[in-house]
């Protein structure tokens, strides 16, 4: 076990225990902490992917810029999360610790569906370990596979499930956010309009005036992953409101 | 009774790979011997790997077969977990760091990948040495114990864009008169033509010494 605290050496046995009804309630209440995060989104187009979050603090104090919610994985994989920022960092580091390994095992980059198993793998060894607690995560991926030559975006959640999806959003206001996108997407839609969808879907939750330093944004294209800048953010807002 | 001298020259044997337009082959001598006394002339030290990927293994017989099972192992599981047949330069990297895992008490084999991509079709052929350092060049690839008669004979005779038919005289006349001068090997040869739909098989009439 790659994070093995000293609690994990004392017990042997998982903390995530069945209840008599069959549920892993550990799990379950990981989900809540999901739910109660800030909201992400995250939306498939013909082209490419995006994923998008809100960054609002308690305080205005805090140096925004300091903290990044969306990280790339690889030069062509981007993480997004909803839930507790320290669990990420840790998911995000093993992610990008096997999608190296990948590439000094294979020689190539490793495909989005390689990486979100991984990943997921992760999170269900977390449920199943001694001393341990699930992730208070689930995780976007957005991704480009190279051998089809598509976009993929794929969410991990903390019980370890993986699938992928056409459109999606996390956190507070999920429900809400995924009813909205049902409405909004469609299959044909390009990249550019994917943005501006997304950053739609943040903005139905959204208590206040938008900015672009309350925001975070990162497209998956063919040609890689990145997280767009201020002032490009600022170009789509300016398209919005 | 020899003590054991070079483990790579210890049991014989040679292989070889060319490209052509839009196919491949790879050859095997057939001798299996220990030092001067041969044991078998049926020992193909070519194994096929995916429906259009072959792989070589000459060099110390114990080793071919550990290294090729080993490599079985591993592919199988990339295959399975991937849900796709290998590329050919990835099987390469693979087979180079399992023997790179063994630096400082190597396999004492050198092998030679040949194949087509499963989806672009483009011709692949690749060695190694024992450590695993790659090299994947555009024309052709030797390894064995007589790699110097078969760099003599494919420098001669290979020739970019060859078709099938073209491909196969030249690597089995290469094949042939490299092996023939040595000792080592030799005693058949089988010869692989690796083409988009299928694959052709052939046993040499050589020189049974």
């Amino acid at each position: 076990l790659p994070f093995a605290t000293a609690m994990s050496e004392r017990y042997g046995f998982s903390l995530t225990t069945f209840s008599p009804s069959g549920k892993l309630v550990q799990i379950e209440y990981a989900l809540k902490a999901v739910e109660a995060g800030a909201p992400s989104v995250g939306i498939k187009a013909t082209n490419g992917v995006v994923l998008a979050v809100e960054k609002k603090f308690s305080s205005a104090l805090i140096d925004a810029a300091s903290l990044h919610r969306i990280e790339a994985v690889t030069s062509h994989c981007g993480l997004v999360y909803s839930g507790l920022g320290p669990d990420f960092r840790v998911v995000l580091q093993d992610a990008r610790r096997s999608a190296v390994a990948y590439q000094l095992a294979y020689g190539e980059a490793i495909p989005p569906e390689q990486l979100v198993q991984r990943v997921a793998a992760l999170m269900q060894e977390f449920t199943q370990s001694g001393g341990v607690r699930p992730f208070g995560i689930s995780v976007l991926l957005a991704g480009w596979d190279r051998d089809t030559n598509r976009p993929m975006l794929f969410q991990s959640d903390p019980s370890g499930t993986y699938f992928a999806w056409k459109s999606t959003a996390l956190g507070k206001n999920h429900v809400n956010g995924k009813t909205f996108l049902e409405k909004r997407y469609n299959e044909e839609l390009e990249l550019e309009d994917a943005v501006h969808t997304a950053i739609l879907t943040l903005k139905e939750s959204f208590e206040g005036q938008m900015t672009e330093d309350n925001i975070e944004v990162g497209i998956c294209k063919q040609d890689g992953f990145k997280k767009l800048s201020p002032s490009e953010i600022k170009d789509y807002l300016a398209g919005i409101q | 009774h020899l003590s054991m001298a070079n483990p790579m020259s210890y049991n014989g044997g040679c292989v070889m790979a060319m490209k052509g337009r839009n196919c491949v082959a790879i050859a095997s001598d057939l001798r299996f011997g220990v030092q001067m006394q041969t044991i078998s002339m049926e020992f193909d030290k070519v194994q096929q790997m995916g429906p259009r990927l072959f792989v070589g293994f000459p060099g110390l017989a114990t080793d071919t077969q550990t290294v090729f099972q080993r490599m079985q192992f591993r592919k199988n599981l990339y295959e399975l977990r991937e849900n796709k047949s290998v590329r050919p330069q990835t099987l390469m990297n693979m087979i180079s760091n399992l023997l790179y895992e063994r630096r400082f008490g190597p396999y004492f084999v050198e092998p030679v990948v040949a194949g087509l991509d499963p989806i672009s079709l483009e011709p692949y052929v690749a060695t190694m040495d024992l450590i695993g350092c790659p090299m994947e060049p555009e024309d052709f690839v030797v390894s064995g114990t007589c790699t110097e008669q078969m760099f003599g004979m494919c420098e001669t005779l290979w020739q970019p864009d060859m078709s099938p038919d073209e491909l196969f005289e030249c690597i089995s006349q290469a094949m042939l008169n490299a092996f023939d001068r040595d000792a080592a090997s030799g005693w058949g040869c089988h010869v692989y033509l690796i083409e988009r739909d299928q694959v052709t098989v052939r046993a040499l009439k050589a020189r049974m010494d």
